[in-house]
């Protein structure tokens, strides 16, 4: 594991992707992500940037490059990996306690390791007081945490969230922002994420990479170097807001391509 | 509560109104009882004859009840191979078609050649024309489930096992139940009329098809009304049964069985 350190967590080298009769969805990525790194795609629709999450996943196979996760195949990679969906996408019927613990049960988890596993996440992202209840009783936002918690109960190095907050409304997603920053203070996860929100992606991020569509590439890589731990006052400052005025304007440009 | 009693009052000075409708007809238009007997001679037939009514009413639910068990274990059975690929289901799907549109009632002399004509053929009866919503919707729910979903299963390395028995069955339960509500009703009405062609062993007896039939040959008409009174009665007992078992099975968590009572 000593090589793991020299390499990064995340490397794609010329990773090529077409769908279907040669529609081609991201034409040559490289590209990689530290360990520890937060880092944010955004682009207008069509330039692929859930589709680089699919490919980092596993999911879906590059059609030509190569892609390593920690020195591995993507889907030699996967458990280490959790992934984050737009939608909670939690099974209605189980309660929100088997929800949590959905992923140890099929990696074959003991029971006692699922209940203990599930009690101490809900408490992290403050969802104690319904651990028994079912989905359809639960808010948005409330949905969203239990997916959260679920995702990290297999305590992964790697977060892929693919616009997780999107439907949710403004004041819930900036809360559960903090809340994901001070998760990840505390298990030190890599994180890779999808999103519209340039400010989403400021607040988040230590790297944001713009994509342009037609065919996905990189447009422009923004290095964010604002201290955490960061709080929703960040919103208010200065810096915070050149940098979303200079990454909004480089979406533009993006999109005029 | 309150309402519901209400409405449960509602209903019973219908029915009243109604039975009185019924007398009011036959009084005023001097209808025979032949033609048409008078809610008193029903009543007073489904007292007098209703050991035998009984015995018929238990023949017909026997048949639907076996017809039903059994199109629910191979309509699931066939489901879980409909669910395996797009290209087996569009190999086999027009049979399920044919299922479907070929009148089962037609080929009921050729299934009494097959098996002995009463109880085993008119179950066969019922089997077969209920079959179809159970393999359609079966099918439909085992496939239907959300992409990430199945996402999310295999970025947990699950096996084909987990990925059933743990998301594609129970994400089929509340289409399962929705093609054994109409299976159950179809159920009963494939036994009755099963009766009517394949009913009996022996003469005289039977299940409430045959007996109808028997009672129409004989002129019993008010009999004849008492045993209609208890199709309806199967009938819905049946669909009751069904919705007890989708409640208790899914009120915890599904939307469909959320109690309506909000209107």
């Amino acid at each position: 594991m000593s090589a793991a350190s020299a390499v990064p967590q995340i490397q794609f080298d010329a990773v090529v992707k077409s769908y279907g009769t040669g529609r081609l969805v991201l034409a040559g990525i490289d590209l990689a992500i530290e360990k520890g790194e937060f880092v944010t795609f955004i682009g207008p629709s069509g330039c692929g940037k859930s589709t680089i999450l699919k490919l980092i996943s596993g999911l879906s196979p590059a059609s030509s490059g190569t892609i390593r996760i920690d020195g591995m195949t993507p889907k030699d990679a996967r458990e280490t990996i959790s992934f984050i969906f737009q939608d909670a996408t939690l099974l209605p019927w189980r309660t929100v306690r088997e929800n949590v613990g959905l992923g140890l049960e099929l990696e074959h988890a003991s029971a006692e390791h699922r209940r203990k596993t599930a009690a101490a996440l809900l408490d992290l992202v403050g969802l104690d007081d319904v651990t028994g209840a079912y989905p359809r009783e639960l808010s948005g936002g409330m949905k969203m945490r239990v997916s959260i918690a679920r995702a990290l109960a297999t305590n992964p190095r790697l977060l892929l969230m693919d616009e997780p907050f999107a439907a949710l409304d403004e004041m819930t997603r900036d809360r559960l922002n903090e809340e994901l920053l001070r998760l990840r203070e505390e298990q030190k996860w890599t994180a890779v994420f999808v999103t519209h929100s340039v400010a989403e992606a400021v607040f988040l991020s230590t790297r944001i990479i713009v994509l342009r569509p037609n065919p996905g590439c990189i447009h422009a890589v923004f290095p964010v170097d604002l201290p955490f731990p960061r709080t929703a006052e960040l919103h208010e400052s200065p810096k915070f807001e050149a940098l979303v005025t200079r990454i909004s304007h480089s979406l533009r440009e993006a999109m005029k391509r | 509560m309150r309402r519901r009693l209400i409405a449960a009052g509602n209903a019973l000075a219908l029915f009243g109104a109604l039975l009185f409708l019924w007398q009011l007809v036959i009084w005023i238009f001097q209808v025979q009882p032949y033609m048409l007997p008078s809610p008193w001679l029903v009543a007073k037939a489904l007292v007098k004859r209703f050991p035998s009514l009984m015995i018929a009413l238990s023949i017909t639910a026997e048949e639907a009840i076996g017809g039903l068990l059994a199109s629910i274990v191979v309509g699931v059975l066939v489901a879980l191979v409909f669910a395996q690929s797009r290209w087996v289901r569009k190999m086999l799907y027009p049979y399920t078609i044919l299922l479907q549109t070929v009148p089962i009632i037609a080929i009921a002399p050729m299934i009494i050649s097959w098996v002995h004509a009463g109880l085993p053929a008119v179950t066969l009866i019922a089997f077969f024309i209920s079959l179809a919503p159970v393999i359609a919707n079966t099918t439909q729910g085992l496939i239907s489930v959300d992409e990430n979903l199945v996402n999310l299963f295999l970025m947990h390395n699950a096996s084909p096992a987990q990925m059933l028995l743990k998301l594609r069955l129970p994400h089929a339960v509340p289409s399962l139940f929705v093609g054994i509500r109409i299976a159950s009703g179809i159920a009963v009405i494939g036994a009755l009329t099963g009766e009517l062609f394949a009913g009996s062993s022996q003469v005289g007896q039977g299940g409430l098809g045959y007996s109808i039939l028997y009672a129409s040959s004989q002129n019993e008409t008010d009999y004849m009304f008492a045993l209609v009174l208890a199709t309806v009665v199967l009938g819905f007992g049946f669909l009751f049964i069904v919705m007890f078992l989708e409640w208790y099975f899914l009120h915890r968590w599904h939307e469909s069985a959320l109690p309506a009572e909000t209107e």
